[in-house]
Parts: C-alpha cells; sequence; structure tokens
C-alpha cells in the first residue's frame, strides 16, 4: 500500500476515526489560520522575519523558545484534562475515548511535556538569561543556537502535523519495544514519535555544547566559577547532563527505526533482539533527563529566593556543589526505572540506595533555600509564592521517591498511578513552578513591563491547588492498586478519587485560562507597568544592570566581576549606573535564514520519513547538507554596531535611570515601580 | 579577521621563518591574540561534541557487546569476516590520519595552499579507499548470509561499522568542500580553524576504527 508519490499516505490518514480526533485537528488547523491571519492583520511578516525568523540573538531565541512550550503546553493540557474525564467515565463503562485513542493521548500528553513543553522552556529561559547573567555578549555559537531551535521546533510541528494526519503512537512517551516493534505497531504512529524525539535530542545536544562552551568561554572578566549565580551553575550542570544523555536517547530512537524500517533485530522478540538494550539505553537518558528539567527549576527559586527574601543565598558553595553531586548521581541510578524486570537482588540494592543518595543533597538545597528565607525581607510576590509551595510540595514529592527507591516497594508500586503521582509531584512544583516562577521573574526583562500581579496570583493558585486535588488523590488510587494507563475498570473504589482527579484538571484548566488572560491584560496595561530601568525587583545578579528589554549587545561596555551578586554590590557601594566615558564597536553575529530553512526542512524530512516517502527524505537530507554548505561559504557573518548607534541607544537609558522615581521594595507590584529599585540603607 | 599586531607577530617567528601566531587555534604561543581566542572557542566546542559523539560510539559498542551471542542460528565472525581485509582498512585509514597531518603541517609551517590541498587531497582519496573496502566487506558478508537483519549480532555489527562509515563520508563530504574553500579563500582564519577541527574529527575516526578493529574484528576472529 505504498506508493512512490506518497508513501504510505492516503485518505485513511485523515482524523475522521473519532469525533474527538477531528475536533482536535481541527483546532490545530484553524489555530494556525488564526495565527497566519492575525500576522497578516498586524501586518508583522517582514518584523517578524527579521527580528525573530532569522534572529540569532540569544534572547529573541530564548523567547521563541518558550512560546513553543506554551503552545505546546496548552495542547498536551488539554489531552491531560481528556484523560482524566475519561477515568472518571470509564468506571463500568468505555466512556467516551475508544482505548486506542486514550493510549495515543497519554503517549502524546508524555512526549510533549517532556520534549516539547519542559525542555524547550527551560531551554529558552537559559538562553534569555544565563548570557546575560555570566556578563556575556551572546552564546559562544549563534548560529548553532537558532538551529538548535530549529530542530526542537521541528520536532513539536511534527507532533501538531499527528494531530491532523495519521495517529500518534500508542507506546508511552517512553516507547518501550517489543511492543512498538513494527509486529505490534504496525501504523506510523511510532514512526511519528521517532522522528520527533530524534529531533527534538540532535537540538538538545547541540544546545548543551553551546551553554557549556558559553559558561567555560564568555564569561565576563572576573566571572570566576565560584562566582556565577545559581542559575548559570545549574546551567552548566545542565548543559553537561544534555552533552551525555541525549546521545543515548538519539542511538536508542534510532536502532528502534532500524529495527522498523530495516528490518533488524535490535529490540525485537525474534532472532536475538534484546529489547533490555532499548530499556537499558532509554534510561541512561531518561534518568539524568530527569535532572536535566530539575535543577533548572532549583536555579530559578535560587534567584527568586534570595531576590524576595532581600538576602545573599544562604550557604551558596554547598548549594552549587549539591547540584554537582546531583549532576553526577542522576547518571548512577538509571536502572531502578525497572527493578522489576528480573536483574538480580543485589543490583537492585545498589541502584536503590544510589537512588536515595540522591535525596541528601535535595535536602541540603531545600534547607539553604529555606535558611535564606530566615529574618529575610520576604515579599510573597508570584515568583515566590511557586517557590514556597514548591519546597513544601516537593518535600511530598521526595519523600515518595525515597519509598519508590526501595526495591521492596518499588514492586507493589511499580505500574500503578502512584507512580505517575510521584512524578508528576516532582515535575509540576519541581519543574513547572519553576519555570513559571522564572517567567513572571524575568518577564519584565524580557519585554520591558510587568505581568499583572493579580492574575499572576490567581493562576498561581489554580495552579497549586489543581496539582493538589488532581495528583494527590492518585497516591491513593496507586496504594489502591489503580493500574497507570487504565482507559476503564470495575473497581468502584477507585471513582471517588477519579472524581477529585478531574476536578483538580479542572482547576488547572482555569489555571492555563488565567495565564492567557493575565498576558492579554499585561500587555493592555503595558505603559502602566513600564521598567525600562531594568532593576524591579532589586535583583542581585547581572541581568538587571542592564535596560529592559536588553539591547542586543547586552552590555555596552562588559561589566567587571568582583564578587557573588555583583550588581547589588555594585548598588550598596554607588558603582551601579555609572555612564561610560566613551563606547566602542561592538561586534555581534549577523542575521541568517539558516535555522528557518532547517526547521522546515526537516519537519518536512521527518514528515517524509514516518510516512515512507522515500524520494522527499531523500530530498529534505540534501537540503540540509546544501544549506550547511553554501553556509559554510558565507563571510559576512558578523556586523559591527558602531559607537554613533550604542551611543543612541544608551542614551534613552541613561535618561530613564536618571529621572525615574527610585521605589523601595514595598512598592514594586506596584504602578510606582519604574525599575528603579532605591537602595535601603545599610 | 583580527590578526595578532604585527609587533607581537614579529616576536614570534617560529620554525623556518614562519610565523606562527598566523595560525590560531593550537596552544602554540600565549601571544596569539583575539583570533587566537575566537579559535580556542571554536575548537573547544568541537572537542565537547566529539565527546558526545563518543558516547552514540559507546551505546554502539556495549549493545554489539550484550550481543555477540545474539546470533539467532545465523552466520557469526569466522564465517563473515577477512581479517585481511580488515587489516587494510585499518592501515588505509592510519595513513590517512598520517596524511592529515601532513596537511596540518603543511598548514601550519608551509603556509601553503597547494601542499595542504595536495595533503587534504590524499587524505580523501585513502578515505575513499577505506570506504570502498569496507563497502566490500559489506557484500561479501552479504553474499555469505550475513545479511543486518539476519540476527541481532549482525544488526548490531553493521550499526556499529555503519555509523563509523556514515561519519567517515561525512568527513570526505567535509574533505570536498575544504579542498574547495582552500581554493576560493586560501588560508584565512575561517579555512585554518575549520581545517583544524575536520582534524580532530578525522583522527577522532582513526581511533574508534582502532575500537572497531580490536573488538568486533580481532575479538570476533581470536580462536
Amino acid at each position: 500500500m505504498t506508493s512512490f508519490l506518497f508513501g504510505k499516505l492516503g485518505y485513511g490518514a485523515l482524523p475522521f476515526y473519532s469525533a474527538i480526533a477531528t475536533v482536535a485537528a481541527s483546532m490545530v488547523v484553524l489555530g494556525a489560520i488564526g495565527v497566519v491571519a492575525f500576522i497578516t492583520y498586524l501586518r508583522g511578516w517582514k518584523a517578524l522575519w527579521t527580528d525573530w525568523l532569522t534572529s540569532v540573538d540569544h534572547k529573541r531565541i530564548g523567547i521563541m523558545y518558550i512560546v513553543v512550550s506554551f503552545v505546546m503546553l496548552a495542547r498536551a493540557l488539554a489531552e491531560a484534562m481528556l484523560m482524566r474525564a475519561q477515568q472518571v467515565a470509564g468506571y463500568q463503562s468505555p466512556g467516551f475515548l475508544p482505548p486506542e485513542h486514550f493510549a495515543q493521548l497519554f503517549t502524546t500528553h508524555g512526549t510533549i511535556m517532556i520534549f516539547f513543553m519542559a525542555m524547550p522552556f527551560l531551554i529558552g529561559l537559559y538562553n534569555f538569561v544565563m548570557p546575560l547573567q555570566i556578563g556575556a555578549r551572546d552564546v559562544s555559537y549563534p548560529l548553532m543556537n537558532s538551529v538548535s531551535l530549529a530542530f526542537t521546533t521541528a520536532g513539536a510541528m511534527l507532533m501538531m502535523v499527528s494531530l491532523c494526519i495519521g495517529k500518534f503512537s500508542t507506546g508511552g512517551w517512553s516507547g518501550y519495544p517489543p511492543y512498538t516493534e513494527l509486529a505490534f505497531s504496525p501504523d506510523v504512529g511510532v514512526d511519528y514519535w521517532i522522528w520527533a524525539l530524534t529531533l527534538s535530542s540532535i537540538g538538545n545536544t547541540m544546545t548543551g555544547v553551546n551553554f557549556a562552551v558559553t559558561i567555560y568561554k564568555k564569561r565576563a572578566p572576573g566571572m570566576h566559577l565560584f562566582r556565577m549565580p545559581l542559575f548559570a551553575w545549574t546551567a552548566l550542570c545542565v548543559s553537561i547532563l544534555m552533552i551525555f544523555a541525549m546521545p543515548p536517547l538519539t542511538v536508542a530512537t534510532l536502532m528502534l527505526a532500524m529495527d522498523r524500517y530495516l528490518d533488524m533485530h535490535f529490540f525485537t522478540n525474534t532472532d536475538g533482539g534484546n529489547m533490555m538494550n532499548y530499556i537499558n539505553m532509554f534510561w541512561l537518558f531518561g534518568h539524568p533527563e530527569v535532572y536535566i528539567l530539575i535543577l533548572p527549576a532549583f536555579g530559578v527559586y535560587s534567584e527568586t529566593v534570595s531576590t524576595f527574601s532581600s538576602k545573599t543565598l544562604y550557604g551558596y558553595t554547598s548549594l552549587v556543589w549539591a547540584t554537582i553531586s546531583i549532576a553526577v548521581l542522576s547518571f548512577t541510578v538509571w536502572l531502578h526505572h525497572f527493578f522489576t524486570m528480573g536483574q538480580n537482588g543485589n543490583v537492585n540494592a545498589v541502584f536503590g540506595i544510589a537512588t536515595m543518595l540522591i535525596a541528601i543533597p535535595t535536602g541540603v538545597k531545600i534547607f539553604n533555600w529555606t535558611l535564606t528565607m530566615f529574618r529575610g525581607r520576604i515579599r510573597m510576590t508570584v515568583p515566590m509564592l511557586y517557590a514556597s509551595a514548591f519546597m513544601i510540595l516537593f518535600a511530598i514529592g521526595g519523600s515518595t521517591g525515597v519509598m519508590l527507591a526501595n526495591p521492596g516497594f518499588d514492586y507493589q508500586a511499580h505500574n500503578t498511578l502512584f507512580l505517575v503521582a510521584h512524578f508528576h509531584n516532582m515535575l509540576i512544583p519541581g519543574l513547572l513552578f519553576g519555570m513559571l516562577s522564572g517567567y513572571h521573574y524575568w518577564f519584565p526583562k524580557a519585554f520591558g513591563f510587568r505581568l499583572h500581579e493579580g492574575w499572576g496570583r490567581t493562576t498561581f493558585w489554580c495552579w497549586c491547588l489543581g496539582f493538589i486535588f488532581a495528583f494527590m488523590p492518585l497516591y491513593a488510587l496507586g496504594a489502591l492498586g489503580m493500574p497507570r494507563r487504565s482507559q476503564e475498570y470495575f473497581e468502584g473504589a477507585y471513582l471517588p478519587y477519579a472524581i477529585v482527579a478531574m476536578f483538580g484538571a479542572l482547576i488547572i484548566g482555569f489555571a492555563m485560562v488565567a495565564m492567557i488572560v493575565q498576558l492579554y491584560v499585561s500587555i493592555k496595561d503595558r505603559a502602566a507597568t513600564n521598567v525600562f530601568v531594568g532593576d524591579p525587583w532589586d535583583g542581585r545578579t547581572l541581568e538587571w544592570s542592564v535596560s529592559a528589554p536588553p539591547p542586543e549587545y547586552n552590555f555596552a561596555i562588559l561589566p567587571e566581576v568582583g564578587g557573588r551578586d555583583t550588581f547589588f554590590a555594585d548598588k550598596r557601594h554607588g558603582r551601579a549606573y555609572r555612564i561610560p566615558q566613551h563606547y566602542e564597536p561592538i561586534e555581534m553575529p549577523a542575521n541568517s535564514p539558516l535555522g528557518f530553512i532547517v526547521c522546515v526542512d526537516m519537519g518536512v524530512t521527518g514528515f517524509a520519513l514516518t510516512w515512507h516517502i522515500w524520494w522527499l527524505t531523500i530530498g529534505g537530507l540534501l537540503v540540509f547538507a546544501i544549506a550547511i554548505i553554501a553556509r559554510s561559504f558565507n563571510r559576512h557573518t558578523k556586523r559591527i554596531i558602531s559607537t554613533a548607534e550604542i551611543r543612541e541607544t544608551e542614551k534613552r537609558w541613561i535618561e530613564a535611570f536618571q529621572f525615574e522615581p527610585a521605589i523601595p521594595v514595598e512598592d514594586e507590584v506596584t504602578n510606582l515601580n519604574r525599575g528603579l529599585a532605591r537602595i535601603p540603607a545599610e | 579577521m583580527i590578526q595578532a599586531s604585527p609587533s607581537v607577530a614579529a616576536r614570534n617567528i617560529g620554525r623556518g621563518g614562519q610565523d606562527p601566531s598566523r595560525h590560531p587555534g593550537l596552544n602554540l604561543h600565549p601571544h596569539d591574540g583575539e583570533a587566537h581566542e575566537e579559535a580556542e572557542e571554536l575548537v573547544f566546542g568541537f572537542w565537547v561534541f566529539l565527546m558526545s559523539d563518543l558516547i552514540i560510539f559507546s551505546m554502539l559498542f556495549a549493545t554489539y557487546g550484550t550481543m555477540l551471542d545474539a546470533l539467532a542460528g545465523g552466520p557469526g565472525p569466522h564465517q563473515l569476516f577477512e581479517l585481511s581485509s580488515a587489516a587494510m582498512e585499518t592501515a588505509v585509514l592510519l595513513v590517512s590520519s598520517f596524511t592529515f597531518g601532513m596537511a596540518s603541517l603543511a598548514m601550519k609551517y608551509r603556509q601553503s595552499v597547494g601542499q595542504t590541498s595536495f595533503w587534504l587531497a590524499v587524505t580523501l582519496v585513502l578515505g575513499l579507499i577505506f570506504l570502498g573496502l569496507e563497502l566490500h566487506d559489506f557484500a561479501d558478508m552479504i553474499a555469505k548470509g550475513g545479511t543486518p537483519s539476519r540476527s541481532g549480532w549482525l544488526s548490531a555489527c553493521f550499526a556499529l561499522i555503519g555509523t563509523h562509515g556514515l561519519h567517515v563520508t561525512t568527513g570526505c563530504l567535509w574533505i570536498a568542500v575544504m579542498l574547495v574553500q582552500l581554493k576560493v579563500f586560501g588560508l584565512d582564519t575561517g579555512v585554518k580553524t575549520r581545517l583544524l577541527r575536520l582534524g580532530l574529527f578525522w583522527h577522532f575516526l582513526d581511533i574508534v576504527w582502532v575500537g572497531i578493529f580490536s573488538v568486533v574484528y580481532l575479538l570476533g576472529l581470536a580462536p
């Protein structure tokens, strides 16, 4: 049933197999049309092209990552709500989702949340903040940065296309063979999953290399490693984790692809295949991935807790070492993901203990943040609310993690909702709250105005309560023995908990709505909440020492760093906001369409591979090679920003900080806040 | 691009009257200036990339190791491998690393586009011979019934050797591009740093091949 022109693609691929699939596909199509119409209405195509799609500015790339992340969050959240509703409707009845569709939903939900919501969000935050924090003008490889975004976005596009054309994998986000082998999953779903993951993991590997080198090589004079803000430290550890943890995933998915496309036998049941190889490689990636997800949030909390407590971070050195320990230990525990798959007890014991050890550095961190708050001047702003909720909820998640690290307990709970409750308990307060905390914290820096505080609080409470209602019942359900990924069940005791969980999911849905409203309201009121001077929270680190949004070149004069919390110390000692005597021209990378070309090309290639359209696959790979080679012949990759241009840009900012009123931190959430913090007397 | 100032360059005259500071990117001298720093960042990043590439090969080696017995009744190393052919591939690749070294020296001390291109071309030819031998090996194995889909072991074997072959193919393409760039740009900083990275890549492939030769061929054919 494959044709030369269209491969396996036919009318059967259209999403008319269920009403829900049709509606979802229409929403994607209508959404795309809506975005195109909106950009046309704003006459924004030219600006979109020159300011965004071809930009290699780390700040803009960071923002684009986060946009991708929000779009994907909305989709994965809708899927989560559908699944919770099905588990209420599925008591002694088939409910409204057929089993196969339910299985697609939990697969896309997991895949999207990890690879296309969490990863782009944290990479986006790092992209925006980290170079500013270490006093750099850009990342080490700006063009590669935009190509990394291209790969991630191509993967995300493939996920969206899978909603409209064909079906997605039913094999879960971890895609265990032999179920995902051709013998058991003959349609293209698994292929969508393989190429979406492969594309995003290639992008993430490049990001890892880029960020690690940036931190090693691009720090401002005096910014020793042990003077870096904690957020930058987590960026370093996360980058190293990405460099080493992403390749195993790439290898695992490509081997699965070879099994499926070339009839090989890596993970098949027959002819010498060994699916444990897949599972080992997947979790060699998957476990460090957990810490790739969580360390950025730890970084954010370290910044927000310190800033909003008006105190230096307590135990900086121990926090750094805790971060490093977690990064190292994360590579020693992957086997706890398959305690029950038949290795001997001693192996399980070793990995169980290694797993529990991670609780120690994590505990160190929690104590450090708590002690940072102790006797601080705490302001319960939105980022701080997220941080506080995190510390309480994460401790619960951590305790259940230690429970699961015990192989004996794991035998009881491993395939139940207890596990689902545990990792959501880690990832929602641990990752998502962190990202949202960072989103509120750095938004004014990125756009020059603050987010609406009231709607921010509403969003927070919806997220927090929604999370508690949605996931605490799952612990109980897991303890009662309800298997994960159940589409239908007959045990009456499960139903009440399922109803509470659905209620929680509904509240989380409101959180998403509140976030969109907040963004709308904030944009509408942006004149009143303008913080152009750039320091709305009495910040401590270098990113607050420039205007908001920062100029393209970040720093007109690269800062000299004399210690930790540089900017804060400078403000105290009257060294901040000094007007330089003269400026020098700055060399910045020129815009390039390469990222955009790669994004479209890789999206098309992934699609062609999925549907076995070979001419298009070969064409796509050729275009990729030609684009890269052609770029290597370009000798005009830099542009010089002239002294006059810099002086003009800086003048506006200098006038702003000379004439805006300085406000005390108590007024920081009011409209008095113009981005200049008043230094309190010692 | 930015070069070290003449006075600095004058102090750094190296062997053969050539100026080593004009070859950025190697830790030859502390006075290579900004060009050196820029090159260092590029080369260091490439080292980091190679580390992650090495993880890919480690995964393939590990998979191969676990699948030594996964013959599924199919042919094994003794039926499929020709030690003489593998030895020849090894020799060709090792010599190609040497010729690449000659290209690097020509670039560094002679500053000669002609000699650099010559040695690169020799390297390219050797790389292509290697690929030809490898393809011949593969065809030979398949003719003997050792197709990649015959058994888990053969899948792992083809994946490991094939991935290395794919890297060599990329390397050959890269050399070809660099030959054109040498013609177009001469030995400017961009070309130099790119050749430096290509060199790392090429020698890296040599090292991986030594692993493959030892683990796949020698271990496989050991009595």
